[in-house]
Order: structure tokens, then sequence, then C-alpha cells
């Protein structure tokens, strides 16, 4: 492994043992299968997949949290295994709806208090807190007790003490979970800020909001039941989907379509359907858009009317779907059932 | 001016220590003030059981030193208390709301989380128990007879420390313990008033029984510090002062040390099962 890599990942495996109530040997979960992975300072870097897909133990392993079943991983040039205390003075994690701290401390204290972990002299700590509330708009709550913070603001406040401390390497797990477009926007603009003015520090960003991948990263990997699948620019990555053409269908009709009719036409590499507000939208991607009056052919002998119909370029979602087979809500409603019937 | 501009100076070694101490003690020292409730549940509810001891040792017409034995459990209980919901069973709640593994993952050392866990409960409960004994002293009128105060305080120091030992080591424990915690800490709350002798002499006790509830600091640390605050306490003593006194630095040493053992156990365990620093959400 060379040193000029913020974060290098080699043959990474972390296989889980679970013990079921009747089972008297364990069995074994695999969450990470022979990850590989390669990053450079001043990289975004998105690792995208659903729910259960092993971003989160990945993140663990980088973190120091979780050891590796196999395999190597350096996080800003030190083993996570062999030297976790060295990767812990420049690192930092932040959590989609984490509620750390206390409730009974204020903003500023509670900032404070973690600066204190990092070895932050306090007259630097709240100087930077200061700074740092005043971009994200938190000044004026400062001296608020953190139990008091709206689920918007008190992410703000856990982004804040991702930044307070300065890393070489910040990780972000799914940081804009549960927010609502506005706070999601501001936490977005806030880590962009952070990697314009950074150009040697690395951001991992895991997320299952592809759009925020791709409009945060430099790179992307998806990963899917501990396997990465890609890696690759997003512009890359949707490029290698330009021989498909990408079609959104919007049509109206009372009873559901019948979907066989649509997987058996010719050139038909995926086809998913959505109901919303009373109408159908058919997300068609075509080997060649030939088969496109196939389609149209399709859907007028089911009696549905077109309401709209529009070309589109690949997205990531795109990208996933080709990979995976089955979108990602898909994906994760599978894992919904799989995990509600053991 | 840059919006994020790097860090000048970060401390390590012992200075990072001593930080992360007092960083961790602060939601207790200064944070758990804030929550005025404290003034119910830890000095009043603790003065209606010492009202009660007190009115059945005068309905008895127990010797009179007795009224300042059980001010001075009664204000024990507070740290007893602190112990078991502030310190055991605080590593397993730390888990729930996800601070452990930020805790973990930081450069600060675990054993500096804890004890500043410890400092900050040790001054917080100190305030509750200082305003138990003196509302107890003015309520029912304690006469104390200090025999040598600064063996008084080195007492107090010593069971502080051996006491708070012992719920750091126990914080690994009930840690691993998970959800157990809660209900141990429920187990032991009651038993531990009786054995350890918070409202009377653990003389009465057999022995062997009160030799046995001498592994709880709170037990010698309490008969020491009765026997050195009233006239009748060296006759209503277990053991000598000098003896409690040894007994209690051993056990410092064996709690210190074994509470440390244990946390490196635990992350250890907690970084290989990947398990104890997951949260119930």
């Amino acid at each position: 492994m060379s040193n000029n890599a913020s974060i290098e990942i080699e043959n990474l495996w972390r296989i889980y043992k679970i013990r079921g109530a009747k089972q008297k040997e364990p069995g074994e979960l695999v969450a990470l299968e022979d990850v590989s992975l390669r990053l450079c300072p001043g990289e975004t870097f998105g690792l995208l997949g659903p729910n259960g897909a092993g971003k989160t133990t990945l993140i663990k392993i980088l973190t120091t949290l979780l050891s590796p079943s196999r395999g190597r991983a350096r996080v800003a040039g030190f083993d996570v295994s062999k030297e976790p205390d060295k990767v812990r003075q420049r690192i930092n994690m932040v959590s989609g709806g984490e509620s750390s701290g206390y409730g009974l401390l204020t903003v500023r204290e509670n900032l404070w208090m973690f600066a204190q972990f990092y070895g932050i002299p306090s007259s630097e700590a709240n100087q930077r807190i200061r700074r740092l509330l005043e971009i994200v708009g938190l000044a004026d709550r400062a001296n608020t007790k953190s139990s008091d913070l709206s689920t918007g603001l008190r992410q703000k406040m856990n982004i804040v003490r991702g930044f307070l401390t300065d890393p070489e390497v910040l990780f972000l797990d799914e940081p804009t979970l549960g927010l609502d477009v506005g706070a999601a926007r501001d936490v977005r603009g806030l880590i962009h800020q952070w990697v314009a003015e950074n150009p040697q520090r690395t951001l991992l960003l895991t997320t299952h909001y592809l759009v925020e991948a791709e409009e945060l990263c430099n790179r992307v990997a998806i990963i899917n039941k501990g396997k990465l699948l890609a890696c690759d620019t997003p512009t890359n990555l949707k490029q290698s989907l330009v021989h498909e053409a990408v079609f959104e269908i919007q049509v109206t009709r009372e009873q559901a379509l019948d979907d066989g009719l649509f997987q058996g036409i010719p050139g038909m590499n995926s086809f998913h359907i959505n109901r919303e507000d009373g109408n159908l939208n058919l997300h068609v991607a075509l080997a060649e858009e030939a088969a496109l009056a196939e389609v149209i052919a399709v859907l007028t002998h089911q009696q549905a009317r077109i309401l709209n119909l529009q070309k589109r370029e690949p997205t990531l979602e795109d990208v996933f779907v080709h990979l995976v087979g089955k979108r990602m809500e898909e994906v994760e409603q599978n894992a919904d059932v799989s995990t509600d019937n053991p | 001016m840059p919006m994020f501009p790097p860090i000048t100076r970060r401390n390590t070694g012992w200075r990072l220590f001593l930080q992360t101490v007092i960083g961790r003690s602060y939601p207790r020292t200064i944070g758990q003030q804030r929550e005025k409730s404290w003034i119910i549940f830890d000095v009043f509810l603790p003065l209606l059981s010492v009202a009660s001891y007190v009115f059945v040792y005068r309905a008895i017409h127990a010797p009179e030193d007795y009224i300042g034995f059980v001010v001075i459990g009664g204000a024990m209980t507070a740290f007893w208390m602190n112990i078991l919901w502030g310190m055991s069973s605080q590593l397993y709640w730390e888990k729930e709301t996800g601070n452990l593994p930020l805790f973990i993952m930081a450069p600060g050392p675990l054993t500096g989380i804890l004890l500043g866990m410890a400092v900050g409960g040790l001054v917080a409960t100190t305030l509750r128990a200082g305003v138990i004994i003196l509302l107890g002293s003015l309520l029912f009128q304690v006469s104390y007879v200090f025999s040598n105060l600064a063996s008084l305080l080195a007492v107090f120091f010593l069971c502080m420390a051996a006491l708070y030992g012992l719920g750091m080591m126990t914080s690994s424990l009930f840690l691993l313990l998970s959800r157990e915690a809660y209900h141990l800490a429920n187990l032991a709350q009651e038993p531990v008033y009786l054995i350890s002798g918070f409202y009377f002499p653990i003389k009465s006790f057999p022995f062997w029984l009160a030799g046995v509830a001498s592994v709880l600091p709170l037990t010698l640390g309490l008969d020491a510090m009765r026997q050195l605050s009233f006239s009748s306490g060296p006759s209503l003593g277990f053991l000598s002062v000098p003896l409690e006194i040894a007994i209690l630095i051993g056990l410092t040493i064996v709690f210190l040390i074994t509470a440390q053992w244990l946390l490196k156990y635990i992350e250890k365990k907690a970084i290989r099962e990947g398990r104890l620093t997951e949260s119930r959400r």
C-alpha cells in the first residue's frame, strides 16, 4: 500500500457471527465481501447502496469502531487495526439522525465538550465554535439547550461537531437522513463549502439519496449485499449506460398495467411502474430507441392514455438499476420484508 | 478569512487526558444542576427516609448519636444512587444515545471519559449530600464531636475514590450485560442500603456479614466517618479507623486497576464484535 492515499482498503471482509435462539452453532452474515478502494486527498467520495448494503459497516471499520475479519484498511496513512490512536487524531464522523451530546447542555457547551476530547484548547475551540455556528446559521441558538432544537438544527450542530476538529478525513454517514428539503440543502451547501476550502481534506459520504451523491461527489462506489459493484466518477458511470435509451412515460389508467407484456418487448432492459397522484409513471430503459414504438403499442392496447413522454439522460439511479437489477427502494423493501419474516 | 481555518494547536498525552476528564465532567458539574428536580429526588426524598429512621430511634429512646448516624447515612445514599444510576449504567446509556462510538472514536482515552463521569458525579453528588447533611442536622439537631478533622476528610476522599473506582469497574460490566444493566441496578439499590449500614452501625451485624459488606467502600467509609464524628462513634465502630483506612486504600487500588483492565477489554470486545457500540434504535 502506498502512503499518499487518504483511504486505502484492500480485500476487506467483515463477517458477523450470528446466533439464533435455537441454534447451537453460530451462523455467519457477510457484511463486506472482498472490498478494495483507494481514495486520494481532496476527494469527495460517495458510497451508495440501500440499507443493509454494508456502507455503515465499512465506515465503522474506517473509523476504528470495528475490526475487519480479513483484509487491511489504512486511513490518513495509518492502519485502522494496528494504529487506531493515530487514525483517531485525524478523523471525525457525523451520522444522520444521531442524538449525540447531552440535552441539558447548550449547543455551544456540547460542541466545546467534544472539542475537549480532541485536545483542542478551550480558547481556540470557543473561537471555532462561534465561527462555525455563524456559518451554519446557529449563532442565535448557541445558548439553547440541544434538547430544544428541531431535527434539522440538531443535525446542523452535529455537522459543526464534525468540522470543529478539522479532520483530515471526514466521514458523513447519511448526513441528510430525515431532514426536510430545506435543511438537507443547507447541509449539502455546508459540505460544498468545506470541500472547496480544504483541497487536501477527504470526505467519505454514504447515502442512499443518489441525487445527493451526484451533486456532492467526485467519485462514487455502488455497494450492495457487501459487494462493491462499481466505482467511478458519476459521469463515467452514467456514460456506461449511453447504449441505453431511458424514457419516463406518464399515463392515466384506472387498472394496473400488465407488466408481463412489457417485459417481453425485444430490447427492453428494465421496466418499472410507480403510481403517483392517480397516474402511472413508467420508467423504461431500452437497448435501442426503436423499441419505444412497441412500448407505445402495448400501452395503447391496454387503453392507457399517455399524458407525458420524455427521454432523459441516465442518472445514478439508472446505473444502480443496471447493476443490481432493481431500484434502490425495491431492494430496501425486500430487505424489510425479509427482516420482518426471518 | 477562511470559513474553516486549520487548528493551530492540539494537545496530546496527559493534557489530552486532563481535557477529556474536564470535558466529560462538565455535563454533571454544570448541566445536571439545571434540572431542578434534583432538589426533590436527591434531597427531599432521602430526607424523608432519614426522618422516618430518626422518629423510630427517638421512639425507642436510642442513643442520640444514632440520629447523627442516620443523617450521615442518608447523605451517603446520594453517592450510592449516583454510582448505580450515574456510573454503572452510564456506558450502557451512552451506547443507547449514540455517544459511546463518538467517545471511542475520539483521541481522548476512554479512561478519561469514565474518570470525567466520576469526577462530575462526585462534585454534583457532594452538593446534594451536603444539603442533606445541612438540612438533616438543622432539623434534627445533630451534635457532632470531630475527633480528627484531617482523618475525617481523608476517609471521605478515600471512600469516594474506592466507591467511584467501583463505579468505573461496574460500568464496563454493565455494558457487557447490556439490557440487564437496568435490572441489576434496581436489584443492587435496596440491599446495599441494608448491608452497608446506611441507617445503623454495622457492628450490629454478625462479624462475617459485616466483613462481607466491607467489600463495598461505603460500608467502611461510613463506619470510619461515624467514628470520627460522634462521641459514641468509636464504641459503635466495626474495625479501628486506621485498619478501615488501610482496607479502603486496598479497595481503591483494586477497583481502579480492575476498572482500567475491564475498560480495555470492553473496548477490544466492542471493536471485535461491533455490537457494543450499536444502539437499539
